[in-house]
C-alpha cells in the first residue's frame, strides 16, 4: 500500500499542478542564472528602445530653426552627440558581453554529479539510460526522475537525427547530435514536475516530443529507482494476465522490452514500468487505460508518422493489453 | 569606302532632339513574344524581377496564414503534420530565397544604373540569364509543392534529417536544387552590380559621391559573392550524399553532421545582411528627401555598412550556440555577434540626427521609415539577446527567435522596401501611388505586425519551441496563439491593401513628373518611366547631391557613338572617364541557357548522368550566346 | 497588346514546368502514414501457389498503387525494418551471411513481391523464421518491397539511398545487384535450399 502511494506521487503531481515549461519560472540554479540574464538584457533593451523612440519622436515633432547657422555648423554640433551615443553603445555591448561571460561561468558544470544518465533522443521519444555501477542500470522513457538538489549529469546522444534537450525551468537547451556526445548538468531545487520538449526540428512529429523531469526527494527517488531496476511483476488481475499473453504473441514484443518476459525488442520504449508514467507517446496522451487503448488501437491517427504501427487487435485483446500496460507499475 | 563614312556618328555633333531620336531607335526594345524573352534592358529585367519577387511574397504570406490557422488552437487538425512541415519549409525558403534576396537585388538592378548615371547594367545578358534562372527555380519549388513533393526539412535543411536516410524521396533534393538555381541567379546579378558600380559611374562620381543606396548595394553584392558559394557547396554535397552516396555528412564514414551547419550558416548569417544592407541604403536615400537635407554622417554610414559586411562573416556560429561549443569559442562568438550592434547603432544615430535637423514631410515612404526605426531597434536589441551564448540557450529555436528575426527582417527590411516601393513607384511606372491607401496600408501593416509578432517573444520565453505543428492543450500558450493568429489577419489585410494599391496605381495612378519628391539623386533627372537609354547624355557629377546642387541643368559628357549602344567606363576611385564601351543588344540565348541549365539541374536530382548529358545543351546555349553576332557592339 | 504578350510569355515559361511537374507527379510521393485496417486485412489474402513460390497479391494491392514497391517512403520504412527486425544477423547487408544473399541473382523462393512477402511472413525451411507474429502485415509488405529493391537489376528512382552508418555496399538506388553481379556470383549455398 505504501509503495502504491509512493508510486502514484508523480501522477498526483502531474494531475494536481501545472507542470512548468518556462524560461521565466526557474527551478534550478542554471535556469535561475539565465533568468536573471534575460531580465537584465530585457531591462537594458527596453530602456534603450524607449530612449531611441523618444529621441525620434522629438526629432519628428520639433521644427528646427535653420536661418541662423549653416548646415555644416549644425552638423558639427550634432556630431559629438552622435559619437557619444556610439561610444555608449559600445560600452553597453561590452557590459552585456561581460555579463553573459560571467553567467556562462556560473552555470558551468559542477565538479561531481551524483548521477550519470544517458539521454538518447529518438524520433519521436526520449530514452533514458540510468547507469549505476553499484546497483545496475535500467532504462525508462520520456520521464526523467532525478533526486532534488543534486546535480545530475546528462550525456546527450542521438541514434538518428539532431534533437535538442530543453527543460526551460531547469536549464538552457543542448543539442543531441549523432556521432557526438554533449554533456548537460541539471539540478532541480524543488520537488516538482518540469516539462521539456525537443527544440530542434526532428521530423514529422517534432511537435509531439515532450519529456518530464520529475524531481523527488532522495529517498523517494531511491525507491523509484529500486522499483525500476526490478523486473516487471506478473499481474494478478485476470484481464491483465490475458493481456500479457496477447502482448507477447503479437508484434508488440518485437519492438518493446518488458523485463522479466521474453519481450526484448529494442526499437520502441522500454515498457517494464510503463504503468507508472504520467503520459504516453512522449507527452501526447495521458496514461490512463482509455488513453493507452486509444494509442494502441490507432497510433497513426493520434500521432501520424510515428514509428509505432497499427497492430490489428480484437476489442477484447485491446482491453486486455491496456489492462496489462496499466498493471506495469 | 570614303574617309567620312568610316568615322562613326557621335552625339557631340547633333542637337538634343536628334540625339534623342537616334538613341530611341538604337536602344529600342525588341517587340513581340521573342523580343520579351530576349530583353536585356536592366529596367525591364528589374521590373520583372521585382514583380516576380512580390508574387512570391504573396505566396509565402498565404503559407504564413495557413500556419497561423493551424496554430490558432491546440491540437488543431486543420493541416496535418506532414503538410505543415512542408508549409513552414516552403514559407522560409520562399521568403528568404525567392523573395527577400531577389527583391533587394532587383531593386539594385533597376536603380543602380540609373543612380550612377549609366545606360545599362554591366553584363546585361548575364542579368537576363539571372532572372530566367531565378524564375525557373521558383517554379520548380512551387510545382513540387503543389504535387506534394515540397521539401519538409526546414529552410535550413539540417542533416541528418535532410540526408538520405531520414528524408526519403525527392523532397529534400528539390529544396537543395532550388538553392542552386537561386544562387546562380544571385551571383550573376551580384557580379553585374559590382562592375556597374566600379566601372560605369558617371564621370566625376568619385567614391565619396556615390549615393548611399549604391554603396549598400555594392556591399550587398560583395556579400553575395563571398557567402553564396558556401551554400552552393553545401546544397551540392547534400545532393551528392543523397544521390550517389558520398559521405560528406555521415559521421560513421568520416563525415560530420555539424559540417552542414557551419557551411549553411556561413552563408546564412551574411544572408541576413544581404537582405538588411539594401534596406539601410533605401532608408539613407529616402530619409534625406523627406527631411529636406542630406543624410547626416555619410562617411560614417558607408563605413558602418562595410563594417557590417565584414563582421557578418565572423558570427555564423551564433546560430549554433546549442551544439556544444568549446568555452573559448563561445566567448569569441558572443563578442563578435554583439559587436555588430555598434555599426547598427551608428546607422540608427545618423538617421536620428538627420531627422533631428530636418523638416520631415509625413508622406508614406517616411512613415515606413519611422515604422522601420521603431521596429528594427527592437529587433536589433533582441538580436543582442540571442547573441549572448548563455541567453541563447534558453531562447534558441523557440518562438522568441521567430519574433526576433521577423522584427529584423520585416521591420528591418520589408518596411524600408515598402517605403522604397512607394518612393520609386513613380519612377518605375510614371504614376504616383495613393497617399491615402499608403497611409492605411502602413497603419495596418505596422499595427498588425506588432500585434502578431510581439506576443511571440513571450511565447518563446514561456517555452514554446519553433517548428511544431501543434501544441498540447495543457500548455499555457493557447490564448496568445489565438491572439497572434487573429492579429496576423490585420497584417495580411495591410499587405492586401498594398497590393491593390499597386495594381490600381499602375493603371490609373496620378501622373508623376520627373522628380515628384524633389529628390537629389540622378534617377530623378530623367523622365518617369525612364527611356530605354536612361540618359540622353551621360551626366557629369560634381557633388553628392547632384540634383539639389545643380538646379535644373546638369553638366553632361558627350562623345558617345550614335550607331551602336555605348556607355562610358570610368576609373574606380576618381570616376574619371577611361573608355567608351559597347553595351550589348537584345539576345535570346540567355533565356535558352537558363532553360538548359534548369534542364540539367532538375534532371540531376534523379540521375548523376544528367551532369554529363545535360551539359551538352547548356554548352550549346552558351556557345551560341558568346558567338559574335556581327552587330556594331561586337567591334573591339 | 501588352497584356496578351505577357500572357504568352507566362504560358511559354510555365508550360515546360507544368510538364516537368506532371512527370514528377507520376513519381508523386503522396505519403499515407496510416493504412486502413481493412486494406491490410485484404492484403493478407494474397495467394501463394501450392509450391510456395510465386502467386498473386490481393487486388487491393494494385488498387492502392503498389505503393510497397514504388513509393519512396514505404521503401525507406522497409529499409529501417530490415535493421530493426534483425535481418542483418543472417543476411548481412544483403549479401548474405548464414542466410542467402539478395544480390547474387539467385532467388531460392522467387524474386516477386508475393514470394518475398511469403518468405518473411511464413518463414522458409533451413532457418528463415516466420515474422507473422512479430511484424504487422503492412510492415511485412514494406520490408518485402525493400528486399526486392536490394536485388533489383535496375535502380528505382524511389529506392532508398545510403544510411548514416558504415558503408559496405552500393546503396539501393544504385542497383547494387548489377554492380556486384558483375563481380561474379558468390555461389549458392546448397544447405539453404533447393537449387533453382
Amino acid at each position: 500500500m505504501k509503495r502504491w502511494l509512493l508510486l502514484s506521487l508523480p501522477l498526483l503531481i502531474l494531475a494536481g499542478c501545472q507542470s512548468s515549461q518556462s524560461a521565466l519560472e526557474t527551478h534550478g540554479p542554471s535556469a535561475r542564472h539565465l533568468g536573471d540574464l534575460i531580465w537584465l538584457f530585457s531591462g537594458v533593451a527596453t530602456v534603450i528602445w524607449l530612449l531611441v523612440v523618444l529621441v525620434m519622436l522629438v526629432a519628428l515633432a520639433r521644427l528646427p530653426k535653420h536661418a541662423a547657422e549653416g548646415r555644416a555648423e549644425r552638423d558639427a554640433r550634432m556630431k559629438p552627440v552622435v559619437i557619444a551615443a556610439v561610444i555608449a553603445t559600445a560600452v553597453i555591448v561590452t557590459g552585456l558581453t561581460v555579463a553573459s561571460y560571467f553567467t556562462t561561468r556560473a552555470i558551468g558544470e559542477p565538479r561531481e554529479a551524483v548521477l550519470d544518465i544517458t539521454v538518447r533522443g529518438q524520433q519521436w521519444w526520449w530514452q533514458f539510460l540510468y547507469s549505476d555501477p553499484g546497483a545496475g542500470g535500467f532504462e525508462t522513457a520520456n520521464e526523467l526522475h532525478v533526486p532534488v538538489g543534486k546535480p545530475v549529469r546528462l550525456r546527450l546522444e542521438s541514434p538518428d537525427v539532431i534533437h535538442s534537450f530543453w527543460v526551460p525551468s531547469l536549464a538552457g537547451k543542448m543539442d543531441l547530435i549523432p556521432g557526438r556526445t554533449n554533456v548537460l548538468t541539471i539540478r532541480a531545487d524543488r520537488p516538482g514536475v518540469y516539462r521539456g520538449q525537443c527544440a530542434e526540428f526532428c521530423g514529422i512529429q517534432h511537435g509531439h516530443m515532450s519529456l518530464f523531469v520529475i524531481a523527488e526527494p532522495v529517498e523517494k527517488y531511491e525507491a523509484w529507482a529500486a522499483l525500476q531496476r526490478s523486473a516487471a511483476a506478473v499481474p494478478d488481475d485476470a484481464d491483465a494476465l490475458a493481456g500479457r499473453t496477447v502482448f507477447l504473441s503479437k508484434p508488440c514484443a518485437a519492438c518493446h522490452t518488458v523485463r522479466g518476459t521474453e519481450a526484448k525488442g529494442k526499437t520502441g520504449p522500454d515498457l517494464t514500468h510503463v504503468g507508472g508514467r504520467g503520459t504516453i507517446a512522449a507527452g501526447t496522451l495521458d496514461n490512463t487505460r482509455g488513453g493507452m487503448a486509444a494509442w494502441i488501437a490507432d497510433p497513426q491517427t493520434v500521432k501520424p508518422g510515428n514509428n509505432m504501427p497499427l497492430v490489428t487487435l480484437a476489442p477484447e485483446e485491446l482491453r486486455q493489453i491496456s489492462a496489462y500496460m496499466e498493471s506495469l507499475k | 569606302m570614303s574617309e567620312a563614312q568610316s568615322v562613326p556618328p557621335s552625339d557631340t555633333e547633333f542637337e538634343d532632339g536628334i540625339v534623342e531620336e537616334r538613341l530611341r531607335r538604337l536602344w529600342a526594345r525588341r517587340r513581340g513574344f521573342w523580343g520579351a524573352l530576349a530583353a536585356v534592358d536592366h529596367k525591364v529585367i528589374g521590373r520583372r524581377y521585382i514583380a516576380t519577387a512580390f508574387v512570391f511574397l504573396g505566396l509565402g504570406g498565404l503559407l504564413a496564414l495557413a500556419m497561423r490557422l493551424q496554430l490558432a488552437a491546440p491540437e488543431a487538425r486543420f493541416i496535418d503534420a506532414d503538410r505543415y512541415n512542408q508549409i513552414f519549409t516552403m514559407h522560409g525558403t520562399t521568403m528568404m530565397f525567392l523573395f527577400a534576396v531577389p527583391v533587394m537585388e532587383a531593386m539594385a538592378v533597376y536603380l543602380v544604373p540609373l543612380m550612377v548615371g549609366t545606360r545599362n547594367i554591366a553584363f546585361p545578358r548575364l542579368n537576363a540569364f539571372s532572372y530566367w534562372t531565378y524564375v525557373l527555380g521558383g517554379i520548380l519549388l512551387w510545382v513540387a509543392f503543389a504535387l506534394d513533393v515540397g521539401p519538409d526539412v526546414g529552410w535550413f535543411a539540417y542533416v541528418p534529417l535532410a540526408g538520405p536516410e531520414f528524408s526519403p524521396g525527392k523532397r529534400a533534393d528539390i529544396w537543395a536544387q532550388m538553392i542552386t538555381f537561386t544562387e546562380i541567379a544571385a551571383l550573376s546579378v551580384a557580379v553585374g552590380i559590382v562592375v556597374t558600380v566600379f566601372k560605369q559611374r558617371a564621370p566625376g562620381m568619385t567614391l565619396d559621391r556615390i549615393p548611399l543606396f549604391v554603396w549598400a548595394m555594392l556591399v550587398m553584392a560583395f556579400l553575395v559573392i563571398m557567402a553564396m558559394p558556401a551554400i552552393m557547396l553545401a546544397s551540392t554535397t547534400l545532393i551528392l550524399d543523397r544521390l550517389v552516396e558520398t559521405q560528406f555528412y555521415n559521421p560513421a564514414e568520416g563525415g560530420d553532421s555539424l559540417l552542414w551547419q557551419h557551411l549553411f550558416w556561413f552563408f546564412g548569417h551574411p544572408e541576413v545582411y544581404i537582405i538588411f544592407l539594401p534596406a539601410v541604403g533605401m532608408v539613407s536615400t529616402i530619409l534625406p528627401t523627406f527631411c529636406g537635407r542630406p543624410v547626416f554622417g555619410y562617411l560614417a554610414l558607408v563605413m558602418a555598412m562595410i563594417a557590417t559586411g565584414v563582421l557578418s562573416f565572423g558570427l555564423w556560429v551564433h546560430h549554433m550556440f546549442t551544439v556544444g561549443l568549446p568555452r573559448l569559442g563561445e566567448s569569441f562568438f558572443t563578442a563578435s555577434s554583439m559587436s555588430i550592434a555598434i555599426p547598427a547603432g551608428i546607422q540608427i544615430f545618423c538617421w536620428l540626427a538627420t531627422l533631428w535637423d530636418g523638416r520631415p514631410r509625413f508622406q508614406t515612404p517616411l512613415l515606413f521609415i519611422i515604422g522601420f526605426i521603431i521596429t528594427f531597434v527592437m529587433g536589433g536589441l533582441t538580436g543582442v539577446m540571442v547573441a549572448s551564448v548563455p541567453l541563447d540557450t534558453q531562447v534558441h529555436d523557440s518562438y522568441f527567435v521567430i519574433a526576433h528575426f521577423h522584427y529584423v527582417l520585416i521591420g528591418g527590411a520589408v518596411f524600408p522596401l515598402l517605403g522604397a516601393i512607394y518612393y520609386w513607384f513613380p519612377k518605375f511606372t510614371g504614376r504616383m501611388m495613393s497617399e491615402r491607401a499608403g497611409k492605411w496600408a502602413f497603419g495596418l501593416i505596422f499595427v498588425g505586425f506588432h500585434m502578431t509578432f510581439f506576443p511571440m517573444h513571450m511565447l518563446g520565453l514561456m517555452g514554446m519551441p519553433r517548428r511544431v505543428y501543434t501544441y498540447q492543450p495543457e500548455m499555457p500558450w493557447g490564448n496568445i496563439n489565438l491572439f497572434v493568429s487573429l492579429s496576423s489577419l490585420i497584417l495580411a489585410s495591410g499587405f492586401l491593401l498594398f497590393f491593390i494599391d499597386v495594381v490600381r496605381s499602375y493603371r490609373r495612378g496620378e501622373e508623376a513628373g520627373d522628380n515628384p519628391w524633389g529628390a537629389s539623386t540622378l534617377e530623378w533627372a530623367i523622365a518617369s518611366p525612364p527611356p530605354p537609354y536612361n540618359f540622353r547624355r551621360i551626366p557629369v557629377v560634381e557633388s553628392r547631391e547632384p540634383l539639389w546642387d545643380c538646379g535644373e541643368t546638369l553638366p553632361v559628357a558627350s562623345g558617345l557613338r550614335l550607331d551602336r549602344r555605348e556607355l562610358i567606363v570610368t576609373s574606380v576611385v576618381q570616376g574619371l572617364p577611361e573608355a567608351r564601351e559597347a553595351s550589348p543588344q537584345e539576345c535570346i540565348w540567355p533565356f535558352w541557357a537558363a532553360l538548359a541549365t534548369a534542364f540539367l539541374l532538375i534532371w540531376s536530382i534523379f540521375s548523376p548522368w544528367a551532369v554529363v548529358w545535360g551539359s551538352i545543351p547548356a554548352a550549346a546555349a552558351l556557345i551560341a550566346w558568346f558567338w559574335p553576332k556581327g552587330t556594331p557592339e561586337d567591334e573591339g | 497588346m501588352n497584356a496578351v504578350k505577357g500572357r504568352t510569355v507566362l504560358f511559354v515559361v510555365i508550360a515546360p514546368f507544368v510538364l516537368t511537374g506532371a512527370a514528377l507527379g507520376w513519381l508523386r510521393e503522396s505519403r499515407s502514414y496510416r493504412t486502413a485496417p481493412p486494406v491490410t486485412a485484404e492484403l493478407e489474402t494474397s495467394r501463394l501457389l501450392p509450391i510456395g513460390i510465386g502467386g498473386a497479391p490481393a487486388e487491393v494491392y494494385f488498387a492502392s498503387g503498389s505503393v510497397y514497391e514504388k513509393d519512396a517512403y514505404n521503401l525507406s520504412q522497409g529499409k529501417r525494418l530490415y535493421d530493426w527486425f534483425g535481418c542483418p544477423a543472417c543476411h548481412g547487408d544483403g549479401r548474405g551471411k548464414n542466410g542467402p544473399s539478395f544480390l547474387d541473382g539467385w532467388w531460392l523462393y522467387g524474386p516477386d513481391m508475393v514470394s518475398i512477402m511469403a518468405s518473411i511472413r511464413n518463414g522458409r525451411p533451413h532457418g528463415m523464421p516466420a515474422f507473422r507474429d512479430r511484424m504487422t502485415e503492412e510492415q511485412i509488405w514494406q520490408l518485402a518491397g525493400y528486399v526486392e529493391t536490394i536485388g533489383a537489376y535496375k535502380a528505382l528512382i524511389a529506392a532508398p539511398s545510403r544510411n548514416d552508418g558504415i558503408h559496405t555496399r552500393p546503396s539501393e538506388n544504385r542497383a547494387p545487384a548489377v554492380i556486384l553481379f558483375e563481380q561474379g556470383p558468390v555461389g549458392n549455398r546448397r544447405e539453404q535450399g533447393p537449387t533453382p
